[in-house]
């Protein structure tokens, strides 16, 4: 037993008075089966009894490449796949799976669809076949596509009101600028004029097992859930394949964009740039830098303009992969009157991350919190087959699982002053925010080139 | 009774549960299960905004805020080092009738977690300094979340003040910013002293640890804490409105009008079996696609793009005592509020005509189900056995609810529906779109 481990992170005085905490055991590794069908779907499934049920993720790629899934369609789509099927109305579907003791829920990201679902674990043939039902059969009939166009449209309108939701579309426009991932939400006209025949072909080419995952994760018997699932979803036959979406080219140079919301009482500041994912070498250092910086609570951001300064309520950063590119981001809803001063303290802590030095606490702590976080967020079935959906998309092991904490342990201060370097860097970063433009101008113009994009 | 009720298979868990208290009054559950290598902690306060004196709304959630600045042995901040940096994640959040200071830890911090507990309820720091910094803190967090956003509040501070009458039942538990900038560090310091008493506290732990281990340890750091006195329960009764009580909200931030209509719903600890009938009522009416109103408002009138609803002030009905009510929500640009208040009551009264064994059935599997996913993750599990005993002194119904939930009649959620479901007993609030009044 290491002394006194905990009061490494505070005073020395506490040594004795606060609690040692031996060592972290190490991630015990899910046993994982696996088998990839005829049809190119590929099965991962891990056994997991905490609870008698069972969860599921499909994941298939290209919810969002302009040509193969225009946004509009992807979006109605994700709604009007459990809308109807040969065999079923949509309400059919949805107490059918109240019946399992189920869920299913449709989504679509940036680059894939996403199927994510659960059921009582005894239901699980019955679930998987419901699944297969809709994902190869959906009939997307037009009175259902009629109210659910609607729906979407109205749900678009609704996102759209929420500052948060237009700070982050405004961020994403400026990195990606015309490419798929700098889109926000389709128009709510554009969904509204979505046709039944579009869903069908779209379904028919896009919604494919190739290149498709799916992960069940609960009290099941891995062999047995694997050929159940192969039994349910032989039948859907092949084709797809991972259109491959362009990587983004890096974008140009651009000045701070503030975007008009009159009257609004705080400033929703966002800044990001590119950043590298987890297969990057330099992810484990870009992980503790942005720990460090601003990724959890003890950071410097959220300790300098939230506990010190009061600025703001849940400031943080974090690195954010898609399947071409990631990006580092910053955010703060702070006080419409402090909005200068804020963007001062944001810039300041990431400069600091630049200069160094980081003390030795500091990096312990974050190595630590990675290491801890992990291995809590893989206990439930629900944690560990989105952990294990994120490995398979990113055609990275299981053994990751011990692989990341490892490589984490072994960086140093040089290593992750260097890694902020490169992508904390302020000079290399986009600024956007949503505000009261009348009220904030000034005080960021102070600093900052100024683009404003007017309300409405 | 019935033959297809006996062919149901009800999951029913199994979880260990432990119980002491220390002389202190400290009352404790602990759940172990050796499944994972991680512990949820939670120590339940039994003071919410529902305890809150007149002239201090808001106070009960500030002084959450001031129990993370500071304790007996620890600077502010230094809690919250030792929490991250060891692996863990930590919060507190307070509701009407509690406050909770929840973390889940690996297992090997188990004993961190406690003594930081432990450190808080023997002594918070309360400075000037830093209850001006939480007072801006806490007002960042109302812009955030009701201030700067549409439909901010709804409907958990608009429909109280419209169903009840009384401060208890009906003021705004995030406060007001004229009542939060005037707390005193005098405040803080009585409200600790009349609400922060371990005998007013409860502590829960889940997951991975040895009973007579985690005992010793709970007595070693929470069992020198001073007894003191506990004070009563705020005197929340109140009688069922005789009339429809009934607001319109101006929101201009908001693109589409939204409705909120609450019930008055059977005592959730006295009352426990007809209580459970309007949970499992709540989900006929809206569980989902398969819903009665989903499928009137949304697919059939085509008046609202979604409908909601749910039992308790944030959706939990087993974390509140009586009065609460149940809530429907809809957002509805195609039609009046009129019109959603008429199809809900056609669609209540269709209930009331009786329903169906596998309408009944597929509801209470879908609520059962939800039940054990909740489970699943230690500190959801902690927190959950934390007001089950702490309200009602039966954690054990984390095991029972399932067959208690199954067990509800056709006839009980019949007469939830006729009895409470009342168009002259609610309380609707509507927010409409457009500059404010």
């Amino acid at each position: 037993m290491s002394p006194a481990r905990s009061s490494l992170l505070v005073r020395p005085e506490l040594v004795g008075i606060v609690p040692d905490v031996p060592p972290l055991k190490a991630i015990k590794l899910p046993v994982v089966a696996e088998r990839r069908l005829d049809n190119g779907l590929r099965v991962v499934v891990a056994k997991r009894s905490g609870v008698p049920r069972v969860e599921a993720r499909l994941l298939v790629p290209a919810a969002r490449n302009n040509s193969a899934a225009p946004p509009a369609l992807s979006r109605v789509l994700t709604k009007t796949l459990l809308s109807g099927t040969p065999g079923r109305t949509s309400t059919e579907i949805a107490q059918t799976l109240q019946r399992l003791g189920g869920h299913l829920d449709a989504g679509a990201d940036s680059d894939d669809f996403v199927l994510s679902g659960s059921a009582l674990a005894s239901e699980l043939p019955a679930f998987l076949g419901l699944l297969a039902e809709v994902v190869t059969t959906a009939t997307h009939p037009d009175d259902e596509v009629s109210v659910q166009r609607e729906v979407a449209a109205q749900e678009i309108t609704l996102q759209l009101s929420q500052p948060a939701t237009l700070a982050r579309h405004a961020l994403l426009r400026r990195l990606f600028g015309d490419h798929p991932y700098g889109q926000g939400p389709p128009a709510a006209a554009e969904v509204q004029a979505v046709k039944p025949a579009q869903l069908r072909k779209l379904q028919d080419k896009r919604l494919r097992p190739e290149g498709a995952i799916l992960v069940l994760v609960g009290d099941v018997v891995p062999a047995r859930a694997l050929d159940q699932a192969g039994a349910a979803l032989a039948d859907w036959s092949s084709g797809g394949g991972r259109p491959g979406v362009a990587k983004p080219r890096p974008a140009a140079p651009a000045p701070t964009l503030l975007v008009d919301r009159p009257r609004s009482v705080q400033t929703n500041i966002r800044i990001g740039g590119p950043a590298v994912g987890r297969s990057h070498p330099d992810y484990p250092k870009l992980a503790l830098a942005n720990l460090v910086f601003g990724g959890y609570f003890v950071s410097r951001l959220v300790d300098n303009i939230r506990e010190r300064r009061g600025y703001t309520y849940s400031p943080g950063s974090g690195v954010q992969q898609n399947r071409r590119a990631a990006f580092f981001t910053v955010q703060a809803d702070v006080a419409t009157e402090v909005t200068g001063p804020a963007l001062v303290e944001i810039r300041y802590e990431l400069n600091r991350m630049l200069a160094g030095p980081l003390e030795e606490a500091e990096l312990t702590s974050a190595k630590r919190y990675l290491s801890g976080t992990l291995s809590m967020s893989i206990q439930t079935q629900a944690g560990l087959a989105s952990y294990l959906t994120m490995l398979a998309a990113r055609d990275l092991p299981v053994e990751y699982l011990r692989q990341f904490p490892a490589a984490v342990e072994a960086q140093d201060e040089h290593d992750v002053i260097e890694v902020a370097r490169r992508y904390l860097a302020p000079r290399h970063l986009r600024t956007v925010m949503v505000g009261d433009v009348g009220s904030i101008r000034a005080a960021v113009e102070a600093f900052d080139d100024v683009e404003v994009q007017p309300a409405g | 009774m019935s033959a297809t009720r006996t062919r149901r298979k009800i999951p029913k868990p199994a979880l260990v549960v432990e119980r002491f208290t220390l002389p202190n009054g400290l009352r404790v559950v602990l759940n172990p299960d050796r499944s994972a290598p991680t512990v949820g902690i939670t120590v339940n306060y039994d003071v919410g905004f529902r305890s809150e004196p007149e002239g201090r709304t808001g106070f009960a959630h500030l002084f959450e805020h001031l129990m993370f600045q500071g304790s007996r042995h620890l600077e502010k901040g230094e809690a919250d080092k030792l929490i991250e940096g060891n692996g863990g994640m930590e919060n507190g959040s307070t509701r009407a009738d509690y406050t909770n200071y929840i973390s889940m830890l690996p297992a090997n911090a188990l004993e961190l977690g406690l003594f930081l507990e432990a450190d808080r309820m023997l002594e918070v720091r309360l400075t000037e300094e830093n209850l001006a910094n939480q007072i801006d803190v806490v007002k960042e967090e109302i812009r955030v979340n009701v201030l700067n956003q549409p439909y901010g509040g709804f409907p958990w501070i608009d429909l109280p003040p419209v169903m009840f009458e009384t401060f208890n039942n009906a003021h705004n538990g995030y406060g007001s910013f004229v009542d939060l900038e005037s707390a005193t560090v005098e405040d803080a310091r009585d409200f600790y002293d009349k609400f922060y008493a371990p005998g007013n506290a409860l502590l829960s732990v889940s997951g991975d640890f040895d009973v007579a281990t985690a005992t010793s340890m709970i007595e070693n750091h929470f069992g020198p804490i001073p007894q003191r006195q506990v004070p009563p329960l705020p005197d929340t009764s109140e009688a069922v409105p005789t009339s429809e009580r009934r607001q319109v909200k101006t929101d201009p931030m908001a693109p589409m009008p939204a409705l909120a209509v609450g019930y008055r719903v059977p005592d959730p600890v006295g009352a426990l079996d007809e209580y459970l009938a309007a949970v499992v009522l709540v989900e006929v009416l809206t569980d989902g696609e398969g819903s009665r109103l989903h499928e009137r408002l949304v697919k059939r009138d085509r008046i609202a793009s979604h409908v909601g609803g749910m039992i308790g002030t944030f959706g939990d009905p087993f974390d509140v005592r009586d009065p609460t009510m149940l809530q429907l929500m809809a957002y509805h640009p195609g039609g009046s509020a009129d019109q959603v208040l008429a199809a809900i009551d056609d669609e209540v009264a269709t209930v009331a005509t009786g329903i169906d064994a596998d309408e009944l059935h597929r509801v209470q599997t879908s609520l059962v189900s939800d039940h054990l996913r909740r489970l699943d993750n230690l500190l959801q599990r902690a927190m959950f056995m934390a007001t089950l005993e702490q309200q009602r002194a039966r954690a054990e119904l984390v095991n029972e609810l399932p067959q208690a939930l199954a067990s509800v009649e056709a006839e009980a959620v019949v007469a939830a529906a006729e009895g409470w479901m009342r168009p002259d007993a609610r309380a609707v609030l509507e927010v409409q779109p457009g500059a404010a009044a």
